[in-house]
């Protein structure tokens, strides 16, 4: 029995399906709210902005994170800032301007009505974050700032100094916390979830593990909200957190709900290259750092001099030679491919030559190091904690890395996956930034999920279900899928191997960046097919995990994680190897331009590829649901 | 894997070039539980690079110890970017370590020599019981946000962003407070393990703010005493702010005393109008 995803995408002209369907959603009355649980997982942006907007409504919220406290979530590490289209500049900015840039950068394989909705509400963000007191930059005059980002051609983005993810986070986690004193909602913190339940085909509860004592608990609620992140670190290294993991979202694919486009991956092409194999993660240097500095390497791949001793002749200043136009502010996937060429063809810097130089020179000379410092001081500063270099004197080394995971659990209109009563917000989710997310935007799809799209589709399923208690915790369901956990769990300390779990997820990482990274083709992609179940057989017969499933455990933390990876990854590749064309942040080198950009095929791709689980012993069947453009033109990116 | 010799020479920068290894001596505090006896472990941490950060320096101490079925040390750690607040150790009885103006894990061992020896503990408070190892429990924090550390701006009431103006140099103000990331170093280095400089931080954000006022004197008196009630008492000794990574004034606490003083009169003259 194949799944149909039905969209729900409203009728009528893009402008008026959000009004028109908020119109048509069904309502739970406000003295009803109280009677309907909500379970949600995660408390970054879209989850704590959730947890907080549908407790403010009355429903009553519980709430889950494994960290320590709900402000420790990833999306604090955001640098850059916040696009909203409220045009304060004057410039032509407009929702349709938003809405048309944010399908284009998606390379045309979004969905436009929820694109659209998400560039309406992007409006009301900024209202709401600035009411709750985030410290957004401002004018002299008192009015909020402004910056140009990411190549946009107008000045749409809002920030906080170098720390916007920080300050929108602590603005929804406030939010919540005065929730939890009002007893709206329940925390849960340190508390892993490890299942989904779904009864009669409906999500019912999670299954959570103390991960202070180990005890695994069983909660039940009238809809499970997933908002727990991306799978990035499905390459090991990357900008993502050490903890960021897929699992719920996993375990989620595993009872019932499709996993859409797992092959689309942003690359950041401005991070702190590795430098050596106990790396642990990759250090984002903001985007802003091209709008000053200029990248190259030495034409000579055995150059011998210090990098300000080479003359400009011999440097090759790869972007502002192969795009004039745009130099060295060309979109992320173009600036992260062509250091990768350039890196494979033997030129990279650095004592591992796996790096690429952004350098500040020049700017130092025209505007002064003062200037310079005043604008990005922060960033050189860390620069040189991390790597020991002052890169006032030397030029910095970057690389790309895996920074956002565009995929995610699929959704219809109203956020809920294909399974009922289970929803997924945020980067878990797949709906709004096509095969590549443009800049300062993955804060605006968090806070916009969570603050202004669930708590107005949720009525519409919870609604009819009134006067229903939520499913008991000691229904057979729930008993099953506890112990289903707790063998899971237990069984990792009865393999006794000889290796440990963060070898694997190292080596299991180092397959999926080469085969499946920056760029892909269908050799190394079916090389990636083979080597990836034999590598997560190996694991699962021979991994190392000490100590006891009843107390604090962080390598049995990990191995749930890495052994969820595992299967994701293989996921990943085959969506990858399906999709014979190139998009975005997915770039099949079978299928490029004569100048080597990425060449789509939208007669034969133009979908969202979404993967329904078939049990562990077969592979995945692929849904499609078609893209339909009735308002944005398909035409192929050019940055000449 | 070595990374020297690597016949690039275009590097400049640091002297004594990548790729060098350290030898450290290592007392590491091991804990089993919040109600157990804790001591030291000494590691002989050999061939550590000295391009690592000081949590990779410990990922490293665990693989090792887990090839000598040995459990690994528990520590607390995420995004390793210095910015979530989750990290933070003791070393050599400061917490994260020598580096002024550094969480935990961006500091890298090449701040360390050849040889040193190096003592790494939990932070230490009554009001943060350790969990285990080197991780503790700084739940307290959030039972003080939940007192008060808030605007309360229900979603969908806003009016628009530029309705209320900001003067720059109040918006500066308050984001200077805001960059706290919540790690506890300030309680940990505090001789009375006080919680001032965290409360003023959140203080210092919102009660300058026009958003923030409805709200000021309530949230003064109530995150105050809320703090009272886990924490030691300030006694100015300034440590909190030299430990601080984000090097959060003291300047805030003086807005903290200011408006708790006033909230009390304040407070008292309100209730008695209604």
């Amino acid at each position: 029995m194949s799944v149909v995803l039905d969209a729900k995408v409203p009728d009528g002209p893009i402008a008026d399906k959000w009004e028109n369907h908020k119109f048509s959603v069904k309502l739970v009355n406000p003295a009803n709210k109280r009677r309907f649980k909500i379970l949600v997982v995660g408390t970054g942006l879209a989850g704590a902005s959730a947890a907080a907007s549908l407790a403010e409504l009355g429903y009553k919220v519980e709430a889950f994170t494994f960290h320590d406290s709900p402000r420790r979530a990833h999306s604090i590490a955001a640098q850059g800032g916040i696009n909203a289209a409220k045009n304060y500049r004057n410039d032509g900015d407009s929702v349709y301007r938003l809405f048309y840039d944010t399908v284009k950068g998606g390379d045309y394989r979004s969905r436009e009505a929820n694109v659209y909705r998400l560039a309406q509400v992007s409006l009301n963000i900024i209202d709401q974050c600035a009411a709750q007191g985030v410290p957004f930059a401002r004018e002299y005059g008192g009015l909020l700032a402004n910056r140009s980002f990411g190549g946009a051609q107008v000045s749409r983005t809002f920030y906080a100094r170098g720390q916007t993810g920080q300050q929108l986070l602590l603005g929804a986690y406030q939010a919540m916390a005065a929730q939890i004193a009002a007893g709206g909602v329940t925390l849960h913190n340190r508390s892993d979830v490890l299942d989904i339940v779904v009864k009669d085909g409906e999500a019912v509860g999670i299954v959570t593990r103390d991960l202070l004592t180990g005890e695994l608990r069983a909660h039940s609620g009238h809809a499970v909200v997933l908002a727990t992140g991306g799978y990035g670190n499905v390459y090991y290294l990357s900008t993502n957190a050490m903890n960021c993991n897929v699992t719920a979202a996993w375990r989620a694919h595993r009872r019932g709900a499709t996993f859409a486009n797992p092959c689309y991956t942003q690359i950041h092409p401005t991070c702190i290259p590795a430098s050596d194999e106990f790396q642990s993660k990759l250090t984002l240097m903001s985007e802003s750092l091209r709008n000053d500095g200029r990248i190259w390497v030495p034409r000579n791949m055995d150059e011998a001099r210090a990098a300000a001793e080479v003359p400009d002749a011999d440097r090759y200043y790869f972007l502002e030679e192969k795009y004039p136009a745009f130099g060295n502010l060309v979109p992320r996937d173009v600036a992260s491919r062509n250091a990768k060429t350039v890196v494979d063809q033997g030129m990279g810097v650095g004592p591992l030559r796996n790096g690429v130089y952004l350098d500040f020179a020049d700017v130092i000379a025209r505007d002064g190091e003062s200037v310079v410092r005043e604008k990005y001081g922060n960033l050189l500063d860390m620069y040189e904690r991390i790597t020991g270099e002052d890169p006032y004197r030397s030029p910095m080394r970057i690389y790309p890395a895996t920074h956002y995971t565009m995929g995610g659990l699929w959704v219809d209109y109203n956020l809920m996956t294909n399974v009922p009563g289970l929803y997924a917000l945020g980067e878990c989710n797949f709906s709004d930034h096509g095969a590549n997310r443009l800049g300062a935007s993955a804060l605006m799809q968090g806070l916009a999920d969570g603050y202004f799209v669930l708590p107005y589709t949720i009525g519409d399923y919870l609604a009819p279900k009134l006067g229903s208690a939520p499913v008991p915790v000691d229904d057979p369901a729930f008993a099953a899928a506890v112990a289903e956990v707790d063998d899971r769990t237990r069984g990792w300390l009865a393999k006794r191997g000889t290796k440990s779990v963060d070898h694997y997820h190292r080596e299991l990482g180092k397959i999926v960046w080469e085969y499946c990274g920056m760029a892909r083709n269908r050799t190394g992609l079916e090389k990636a097919l083979s080597e990836i179940p034999a590598l997560r057989e190996e694991f699962r017969a021979n991994v190392k995990v000490l100590g006891s499933a009843d107390t604090t455990n962080q390598s049995l933390e990990q191995v749930n994680r890495v052994d969820d990876f595992m299967e994701m990854a293989e996921l990943k590749v085959r969506d990858a190897l399906h999709r014979e064309e190139s998009c975005g942040g997915h770039f099949r080198e079978e299928h490029q331009t004569p100048e080597g950009e990425a060449l789509r095929d939208d007669d034969n791709f133009a979908y969202v590829a979404a993967w329904d689980w078939q049990g562990p012993d077969r592979p995945q069947e692929l849904v499609k649901e078609p893209l339909e453009f009735e308002n944005v033109k398909l035409t192929q990116r050019s940055y000449k | 894997m070595s990374a020297a010799g690597n016949g690039s020479g275009s590097e400049s920068g640091s002297g004594n070039g990548h790729g060098a290894r350290m030898r450290l001596r290592l007392r590491i505090w091991r804990q089993a539980g919040p109600d157990e006896p804790g001591a030291f472990l000494d590691v002989d941490a050999h061939d550590i690079p000295e391009d690592c950060s000081f949590l990779e320096m410990l990922d490293i101490v665990n693989e090792r110890l887990i090839d000598d079925d040995i459990e690994p040390v528990t520590f607390a750690h995420d995004c390793r970017e210095g910015i979530c607040g989750t990290c933070g150790v003791m070393i050599n009885g400061r917490p994260h370590g020598p580096e002024k103006a550094t969480a935990t894990c961006q500091l890298h061992m090449r701040k360390f020599r050849d040889g040193d020896e190096i003592v790494i503990e939990p932070f230490r408070a009554a009001s943060f019981p350790v969990v285990k190892d080197l991780m503790v429990d700084r739940r307290a924090f959030d039972r003080i946000i939940e007192s008060g550390g808030f605007i309360s701006a229900p979603t969908g009431t806003a009016p628009d962003a530029n309705e209320i103006p900001v003067p720059k140099d109040v918006a500066d103000f308050a984001m200077d407070a805001a960059a706290c990331i919540g790690c506890g170093a300030c309680v940990a280095a505090c001789p009375n393990s006080a919680a001032q400089l965290f409360t003023a931080a959140k203080l210092g954000h919102l009660n300058v703010l026009p958003q923030g006022q409805p709200e000021r004197w309530r949230r003064a008196e109530a995150m105050v005493e809320t703090m009272e009630s886990f924490f030691g008492s300030c006694t100015n000794h300034g440590e909190c702010t030299e430990a601080c990574p984000k090097e959060i004034s003291l300047d805030f606490i003086a807005v903290l005393n200011r408006d708790y003083l006033k909230a009390k009169v304040k407070n008292r003259r309100l209730a008695s109008q209604t």
